[in-house]
Formats: structure tokens, sequence, C-alpha cells
């Protein structure tokens, strides 16, 4: 049996950005990792994948990037290669191979066959441990092969034949496209989603999303939050390429874009007829963006220095599109569920969770049980907090958070 | 565009329904709600359907009054022209809750309104319900519906106002996604 003062669970970028704000208060932690340090990024992301945010943003408390090209976006490997670096760095206690079982109140931590005492413990395991796949999967012809983005690798491992895709997040239209170039005719069904450009008047959307002062904006000061924890990915690919993944130009290489899937009947997917107006949503919160950065522009007197103001072209949905699609046919042969993730915290038995089996917290304080912290969630403090690089200020405000918890119990 | 000092008034408690919002997230039973109406045969295609009471917040609630529908079919259907057709009752659902919708969204954003008009249009190739064509549907091949808005807004404005009345409808949702329908034998 093991007494310790916190204890970090998993050592991705977040596990170890708050390791390192915790030395550098005088509280050693150790760092409990079920693999090796940055595990997801080496066994359930798909090797074409790179970071949607620039390289030059991959900061991380004590740490910028010092590549060649900053504004490059990094490939899985070159993540893991960084994660890895960082690690040691900031000289991280992690023991890898090391899986929590259990952790319940009082903090009783039970990883692999040890048990460990904490006085806090932060929760830094991230959002993206299970595919969130809807209740209508389980009607799925079983002829089809069914995936999701955390088993998927590339298109040679898909039968020939048409390829349903399922949600228009990053990941949805990423692997649409890519699917849909090894020459497997691609349906794109989708919902809400988020449109902005890669780059506009020549910088990339997240030197403007930084700039303007959005990614900062604090959780409590956002007008539902609850919605923009749950948004999808904005449909970006991290190249400059002008293989834009923008529905319009998934539409002229030739994928077909449906409406949101709402049943399966006998085999036959039905999709929402709202596709226009979800469409329409998208391209009126892009521009509503693009009109802000504008206007930053014009006050932080940029306009001379940067190209003209501009729009993009209005999303085109073909007045034709299907609003069936028969699964039995032989034409589609597989599904791809790209319809989000959700985090793994079924091992943690500490009666913090909502209705919704969500944990409840306050900006990753998790208010109900003292001593207990959520790190490395989609705008867990501010809408940085869903990029790496959002994990250097929230590691500062909970370490803070911590550090006074811990010395307030000690009086 | 004047500015005055007078508030936006949409006729829209927008604050009620904040509340409600607020309250029904704390106490999610209470959001369950169930609408109904009866329907009686009159005779041939004629029928007629009353709507009065519902249940929500928990309780049995009532409307004001009880309304009434006489529903029926044209004279070129060989009907006797008693009321709308069933369609045209569809349209009617979809319209109003969008023109609700609307309005209620600009009073939130403080958009005043002059004036909301809506046509509603349901395309119907009717060999589907005459059996005439496999191929055909029965129901609507589309429904377009067309606002035109008078208030202190930009066009990008009212397009956004008209986006987000979509998004938060209940009967846009209903016509544009699946729903299960169980229609039994009493």
């Amino acid at each position: 049996m093991m007494q310790t003062t916190a204890v970090v669970i998993a050592a991705g970028h977040a596990g170890l950005a708050m390791s390192r704000r915790l030395t550098e208060r005088s509280i050693d932690p150790i760092v409990l990792e079920r693999g090796e340090v940055a595990n997801s990024w080496r066994t359930a992301r798909w090797p074409s994948l790179r970071l949607l945010t620039p390289n030059w943003q991959t900061r991380l408390p004590g740490h910028d990037y010092a590549g060649a090209d900053p504004d490059g976006y990094m490939p899985v490997a070159e993540v893991v290669a960084t994660i890895a670096r960082y690690a040691r760095h900031v000289r991280a206690p992690v023991h890898t191979a090391t899986t929590v079982r259990a952790a319940s109140q009082g903090f009783e931590i039970r990883a692999n066959e040890d048990v460990c005492y904490a006085r806090a413990v932060v929760l830094a395991t991230g959002a993206c441990n299970l595919p969130a796949i809807p209740g209508v999967a389980d009607a799925v012809p079983p002829s089809i092969t069914t995936l999701t983005p955390l088993t998927y690798r590339d298109p040679g491992q898909l039968p020939d034949g048409g390829v349903l895709v399922v949600g228009a997040s990053a990941t949805g239209v990423q692997l649409a496209a890519e699917i849909h170039r090894s020459g497997r005719p691609v349906t794109l069904a989708f919902g809400e989603h988020v449109r902005l450009p890669r780059t506009y008047r020549g910088r990339d959307i997240f030197w403007w999303l930084e700039a303007t002062g959005l990614l900062a904006e604090p959780y409590d000061q956002i007008d539902d939050v609850t919605r923009a924890r749950h948004l999808p990915s904005p449909q970006l690919t991290g190249t400059l390429h002008p293989t834009m993944t923008d529905l319009n130009t998934l539409t002229a290489h030739g994928v077909l874009i449906v409406g949101r899937i709402g049943r399966i009947v006998d085999g036959v997917a039905q999709f929402s007829g709202s596709l226009p107006n979800t469409c329409a949503l998208a391209d009126l919160k892009m521009n509503r963006f693009l009109n802000r950065a504008d206007e930053w522009a014009t006050t932080a007197g940029l306009d001379d220095e940067l190209p003209p103001p501009h729009r993009f072209a209005p999303t085109h949905v073909d007045p034709r599109t299907p609003l069936e699609l028969d699964l039995t046919t032989g034409e589609i042969t597989t599904v791809l569920w790209a319809t989000g993730f959700r985090p793994d915290h079924s091992w943690l038995d500490v009666p913090v969770r909502d209705r919704a089996g969500h944990i409840r917290h306050d900006g990753g304080v998790v208010t109900s049980a003292p001593g207990l912290y959520l790190l490395g969630m989609p705008v867990l403090r501010t809408r940085a907090s869903t990029y790496i690089h959002g994990a250097a200020t929230d590691s500062e405000a909970l370490a803070r958070h911590l550090h006074s918890f811990l010395s307030s119990r000690r009086r | 565009m004047t500015i005055t000092d007078r508030p936006v008034d949409n006729g829209v408690n927008v604050q009620a329904l904040l509340d409600a919002r607020n309250a029904l997230s704390a106490a999610p039973e209470a959001a369950q709600f169930t609408w109904r109406a009866s329907c009686t045969w009159r005779n041939g295609t004629h029928s007629h359907s009353t709507v009065d009471g519902f249940t929500g917040l928990g309780a049995e609630q009532r409307h004001r009054t009880t309304y009434e529908f006489d529903v029926d079919h044209p004279e070129i259907f060989a009907s006797e022209d008693n009321g709308a057709a069933p369609v045209e009752l569809v349209l009617v659902g979809p319209v109003g809750c969008l023109t609700a919708g609307v309005a209620a969204v600009a009073q939130h954003r403080g958009i005043q309104l002059r004036s909301v008009t809506a046509t509603i249009e349901g395309e119907m190739n009717i060999l589907g319900i005459l059996g005439a064509d496999p191929d055909v549907r029965n129901g609507f091949e589309a429904i377009t519906v067309r606002f035109a808005i008078d208030a202190d807004a930009s066009r990008d404005d009212l397009e956004a106002l008209v986006a987000q009345a979509q998004k938060r409808s209940a009967v846009f949702d209903i016509v544009t996604n699946p729903t299960k329908v169980l229609v039994e034998l009493a």
C-alpha cells in the first residue's frame, strides 16, 4: 500500500502538463499510464491524421515548438514524438503499463494489482476513449462492415464498394475524402457541423481564432457551454493543399452529401430533410466569425498588411438530395461511424455524475468531490481547452486550485 | 435605422422561456409532454377533430377553450369540401411553428418585427395515393416555406433568424425526420 499526494491519471499532453505544474509547486505527483506516454496517439489514431492546429500553436508549459515548420501540421508520429520528448523534458514520474481499475472515495486507487491512496486525483484520460455511436447503428444490416475512427487505419482495410460515412466533424470529412480518393464511392450523412476555412486573408484560421480572443473565451462566459462542449470539431484538415475538406470541395469530387441519419427500416437508411438548413446555419456561423475577424483586424490596424476580406461560396445542397439509401443492395459495403467520441471514466467510483453520466465540474474542478480534477476535455476552461495548447493554461489554473486545496487541508 | 429607447416587444416572454429551460433541466420528468387530438367520422371523407387537453409539467393541462377542425377533401376529389384537406392541415403546423419561432428568436436577439407573413407549399404527385404508380410516394415530395419579414434588421440577420427558427422548431423536426408511428385498433 502506498500513500501519495497527487495522482494524475494518463500521460497524454494534458496529464504531463499537469505533472509539470505540480512539480513546479513541489507537489510530487505520480502519473499512471495504462500504456506508454501518448498512448491514444500511438494506438487509436489513423496514420494519415495530422493535428488541426498549426505547429506554432503546439505549446505546453515550458515547451514551445522549435521545429523547422511552424506553419505545418503535425502528423500523428510527430505528435507521439513531441509528447514523449516533453515527458522526458519535464521528467514526468510516469508509471507506464499501469491500468487504473478503480478510483473511489477518499481516493483509493487500484492500479494493476496495487492500491494507493491519494489526496488529490487529476483525470487526464481525455475525451476520446470510446466512439459515440447512435442507437440507429443496431439496425445496420449484418452484411455491412462497420468501423469507427478508433478502428479505422486506411482505406485498404475496407471491402470494395460504397462507404457511408456518418458525421461531418474534422474526422468525418477527412475520412470521407481519404476513402473517396481510394475509389470507393462515399456518401456522407450529417447534421449539425462547424464550417471553417483552413486559411483566411493569408493566415491560418487558428491564428484568427487566437488573435480575436475567441479561443480564450472562458467557459463561464460562453452563452451555452453545454452546447459548446458537444460541438463537432471544425471541418478542417491539417494541410495547406487545396484539397480542403469543405463540403463544396467534397461534393465537387463526387462525394454525395445527405442529411442526418434518422433511422434504418428494413435495411433502408432514412436521412433528415433538414440538410439545407443545417448547411445554412454552418455558413451563417462561419460568416459571423469572419465578420468578427474582419472587425478585429480593422481595430488592430492590420487592414493594410493583410489581403482584403472576402467570403466563401455558400454550401451547395442539391435539391435532389436523396432521403433514403438502401443498405441491402450491395452498393454500400461499409458504414463508418464518425459520430464523435466519449470519455471512459467507468472505473471512477465517486458519485460525481449528472443524469446524462457526465462528470459535473466547474471548469475542471469537481466541486462535489474536493481534490478531484478533470483535464483535457473540450471547452473545459476556455475554447482552447479542446486543443493541445489549452492544457497549458488549464493545468496552471487547476494546479493552483489543487495546491490551495492541499494547503487548506493541512491547516 | 433609428435608435430608440423603446424596448423590443414582439409579444414573446423570452424570460419565461429561459426560466422554463432552467427549471426543466433540473426537473426533467416535468419536461415530458403528450399532445393529443380526437377525431370523429361524420360522413364520406368528412371528419371532425377537437383539441383541448394535453399532458405536461407533470399534470393534465387544458387549453383556454376547445379548438375544432373540420377535415374533408375538395369537391374535385368527389368530396363535399366541409373543411381543409388533411394535407393542408399538415402545412399549417410547420408554418405556425416556424412563425412562432421567428418571433421568439427575434425577441431574444433584440429584433423588433413589424410584420411577418409566410406561405407554405407542399408538392405532391397524387398518383401515389391513387396507387397508380408504385414509384411515387404518397406524401409530399418537398415543402417550401417563404417568409416575408419587415423588421429593423439586416438581410443577414433575418436569414439567421429564419435558420434558427428551423433549428428550434418541433414541427420542422417532425416533418424532416423519421418518426415512429403506431396505428392500433382499440
